[in-house]
């Protein structure tokens, strides 16, 4: 990270300033705490924020004079005129320092030791105290990297954390400590609840409840405990080691309930004693008879679960390995949880009609398997893109060749997944961007010098995940896109009115419009017009979407938003008119009503004020042609495309469903409107909206109109 | 949506160092130059968290800690101040007035977003 340097400068020159005015007038006033003070303040500051910056040289040079004049803040050494010529000369070389990282010019190091080694004589006459030497080397040791160790192997540590009853009154919020515990390995989290009183007495701002952790870790114990150190000394925590690797050798068995209740002092030993006698289960017996609360046994419950986990998982880690499956064995697979995923939305259903209790429990039970069996079914389609991108680095090193130009390709996140088909139908796209980039993006060589940009251009290509979303960004160092030329070139060519009003970006997205190409000579890489519409289609057929930014002569990023997966999506079920439709999740913002007054108030004009913001909206009844009158009361669905919000308006809402998506027919392939349909539960067939292009072609229609 | 962060320092390039670190890992941050001006903007301003110094003229962190938890609207606000290793005791009275955690100066980058993360979530 570079963080700009210009106002530490510009105040460390203040305070270097302030340094010396106050030392002179130490020196008149040698007993003045307020200015021993001042002094002993700009030092600190100079050197704080100088070890922010990176100026470490300055940092360890001032800690020096700063140590010093702790000693006199303490009254352990007085000020003397030999001292505040020390510290003037100091002073003196700190400015040179900064001097020297403003215009380059080489400080004299030996000054600085002579400097320090003065100051050190004349501190160690003032006192003998051992400490100073102590003090005087400290600063270096405290930058060394504080990171702590891994110990060797995992071990299992029992946490008990019982936050300061008003631990919430210092801002501090224990689930997010919680949290940041579950990421240092493997861990169960069981809270103690019997703490808390009942609704009469509760009190709001005070914390009732307790955790219970057991957490596998190969950190360390200080890994745990930095995790509490701000509420360490106000808060009750207890760290224990459970398991460590090396006991291992016993097998998965772990101690019994009674053992770790005794142990963590829930409970006696007689009791556990007493209990065990009986046959049924140690913790119904000791729940049973009150002599420990259920909360308890469940976390120790939870710690013998965890800890058979780990060790189980320690033992077959070695066994791990992969097989290779071809893959339209996988594609079978997810064409088969497809269908099971539609069955099993009838089935439940079905079952909410039947109103049979244990119809329900199976119902539910089915779901769930449905759901894991589907997630595991995509994870294992889940492919790095790493593999895409190495092809394309050489794509990029034969092109800059053939043009004479020097590219480097920079690629960062190759690790990120997706899924298989998304990754191959993705190539096409990537290269003509790419392509693009190398051809009309970078300079020649000529050019790029006398812009004074290094010869060789770089284009960039970064990979991450974003929610539901994998963003792929590509970027070039390049002349960058000219919104003056593609508008005369869009004239020209008939695709917009020369008198038409846009925005830059609405200006760049124009060159994914089929038969535009902004290069004067076409070259045998691209430049013939075809390439970027391609782009976009590519990305479409994969319901992703494409932004573009460029800065005249910095260069062009183009940034791809591409769906994890293409066979099932999350989607919202609405109704219009007893027909249904789905409209994906992933854009969904929020759903509001639209009243008949709502309606009427913005007259016509299709715009709704949603928390002060206006928020046009495109009625699907109208766009749809669908007869019959509308609810009172109607729904819109807010949604979120290319950073504009858009609401469309349906009758009904019904719910959140997994959509399994199914091509539609040839028949209806012109429908732009449409991206698919999915089968319900109850056999009927709900459309999926593809919500841009609906937005896109009622914004084209309106403004023909206009 | 993005979590609006205060950073009250007197020190104009602590601000600016606090300030980037926090925009380069994705917040937006509001600044204020002592306890006075950070009381004065905070209401409206959108902050989730405050990231204070303890010595500024005016109104030292210390009071402005006191001030805020008095606030029914910052009361459970995570507070964190920067200190440094000749502080203890005035880390011991921000902690006993309701501060949530504490940097000690000098911190890098990293320390500060890992803080943040830490108290925010």
């Amino acid at each position: 990270m570079n963080i700009p340097k210009d106002a530490f400068l510009e105040e460390a020159y203040e305070l270097v300033t302030e340094l010396e005015t106050s030392l002179l007038k130490l020196e008149e006033m040698p007993d003045d705490t307020d200015l021993i003070d001042r002094v002993f303040r700009a030092m600190h500051t100079i050197k704080g924020s100088g070890a922010m910056f990176g100026y470490n040289d300055i940092a360890d040079f001032t800690h020096e004079l700063e140590t010093a004049f702790d000693l006199v803040r303490e009254g352990k050494i007085t000020v003397t005129t030999e001292l505040v010529n020390l510290s003037l000369s100091a002073r003196d070389q700190i400015k040179a320092m900064l001097d020297a990282s403003v215009d380059g010019e080489p400080v004299d190091k030996d000054r600085s030791k002579v400097i320090i080694e003065a100051l050190k004589a004349l501190i160690s006459s003032g006192v003998e105290t051992a400490e100073v030497s102590r003090s005087v080397a400290g600063f270096s040791e405290e930058n060394v990297d504080t990171t702590l160790e891994d110990t060797d192997g995992e071990v299992t540590y029992r946490v008990r954390f019982a936050p300061h009853s008003d631990i919430f009154k210092t801002g501090a919020n224990p689930i997010l400590l919680l949290r940041e515990l579950s990421e240092l390995g493997p861990c169960s989290v069981t809270a103690q609840t019997k703490n808390i009183p009942g609704l009469e007495k509760l009190d709001p701002e005070t914390c009732y409840v307790y955790w219970d952790v057991v957490l596998t870790t190969a950190k360390g114990i200080n890994a745990i405990k930095d995790v509490f150190i701000f509420v360490e000394d106000t808060s009750d925590i207890l760290i224990d080691v459970i398991d460590e690797t090396e006991e291992n050798n016993r097998g998965i068995d772990y101690k019994r309930i009674g053992e770790i209740l005794t142990e963590r002092g829930d409970l006696s030993k007689a009791a556990v004693e007493a209990a065990a006698e009986s046959q049924r289960p140690i913790g119904e017996i000791l729940v049973a008879s009150g002599s420990v609360d259920p909360g308890s046994v469940d976390s120790a419950l939870a710690e013998q679960a965890h800890v058979k986990k780990v060790r189980q998982e320690r033992q077959q880690a070695p066994q791990a390995s992969s097989i290779r499956v071809a893959a339209d064995k996988l594609d079978a697979l997810v064409d088969l949880v497809g269908e099971l995923v539609t069955v099993q939305a009838r089935l439940s259903q079905k079952a909410v009609y039947e109103k049979d209790s244990e119809l329900t429990n199976i119902a539910e039970v089915v779901e769930r398997l449905t759901a894991e069996l589907r997630d595991n079914t995509m994870s294992i389609r889940m492919m790095p893109i790493g593999a895409t991108f190495s092809k394309l680095k050489r794509l990029v090193r034969d092109l800059s060749k053939e043009l004479g130009k020097e590219v480097v390709m920079v690629t960062e996140g190759g690790d990120t997944e997706l899924d298989k088909t998304v990754i191959e139908r993705l190539n096409d796209p990537l290269v003509h961007i790419i392509r693009n980039s190398i051809d009309h993006g970078i300079e020649t060589l000529e050019l790029r010098e006398t812009s004074g940009k290094p010869r060789r251009g770089t284009v960039r290509l970064y990979a991450e995940h974003s929610g539901a979303n994998v963003l792929i960004r590509i970027s070039d160092d390049g002349a960058g896109l000219n919104p003056e030329r593609i508008r005369e070139k869009a004239v020209s060519k008939g695709i917009i009115q020369p008198d038409e009003a846009m925005g830059e970006k609405e200006l760049f997205s124009l060159i994914f419009t089929p038969g535009f190409s902004t290069a004067e000579n076409v070259s045998g890489v691209s430049g013939r017009g075809v390439g970027m519409d391609v782009v976009k289609r590519g990305i479409d057929e994969l319901r992703g979407s494409i932004e573009i930014e460029s800065a005249g002569g910095k260069g062009t990023t183009i940034t791809l938003k591409l769906p994890l997966t293409l066979a099932i999506i999350g989607g919202l079920l609405v109704e219009s008119e007893k027909a249904k439709y789905v409209l994906p999740l992933s854009a969904i913002e929020q759903c509001v009503e639209l009243s008949r007054e709502d309606a009427a108030r913005a007259h016509g004009r299709n715009v709704l004020n949603i928390r002060g913001k206006l928020v046009p909206y495109i009625p699907l009844r109208e766009r749809f042609n669908i007869p019959g009158n509308p609810p009172d009361i109607e729904q819109v669905i807010v949604n979120e495309v290319d950073g504009q919000r858009i609401g469309i308006v349906v009758d009904r809402v019904i719910g959140e469903h997994q959509i399994v998506i199914k091509t539609m027919s040839r028949l209806y392939r012109n429908i732009e409107n449409i991206s698919g349909a999915t089968i319900l539960g109850d056999g009927t067939v709900a459309l999926i909206i593809d919500v841009p292009k609906l937005i896109s072609e009622t914004k084209n229609e309106e403004l023909a109109a206009a | 949506m993005t979590q609006k962060i205060m950073t009250v320092d007197d020190s104009a390039s602590v601000r600016q160092m606090v300030g980037f670190t926090l925009k380069d890992a994705g917040y937006d941050v509001v600044e204020a130059v002592d306890g006075k001006d950070a009381l004065s903007k905070i209401n409206g301003s959108g902050a989730r968290m405050v990231i204070t110094d303890l010595n500024m003229p005016n109104m030292d962190g210390i009071e402005l800690i006191k001030a805020l938890r008095a606030e029914a609207a910052h009361k459970f606000m995570p507070i964190v101040m920067l200190t440094t290793e000749s502080q203890g005791t005035k880390k011991q009275e921000g902690k006993a007035a309701g501060a949530t955690g504490w940097i000690v100066k000098p911190f890098k980058p990293e320390q500060l977003v890992a803080v943040v993360k830490k108290v925010l979530g």
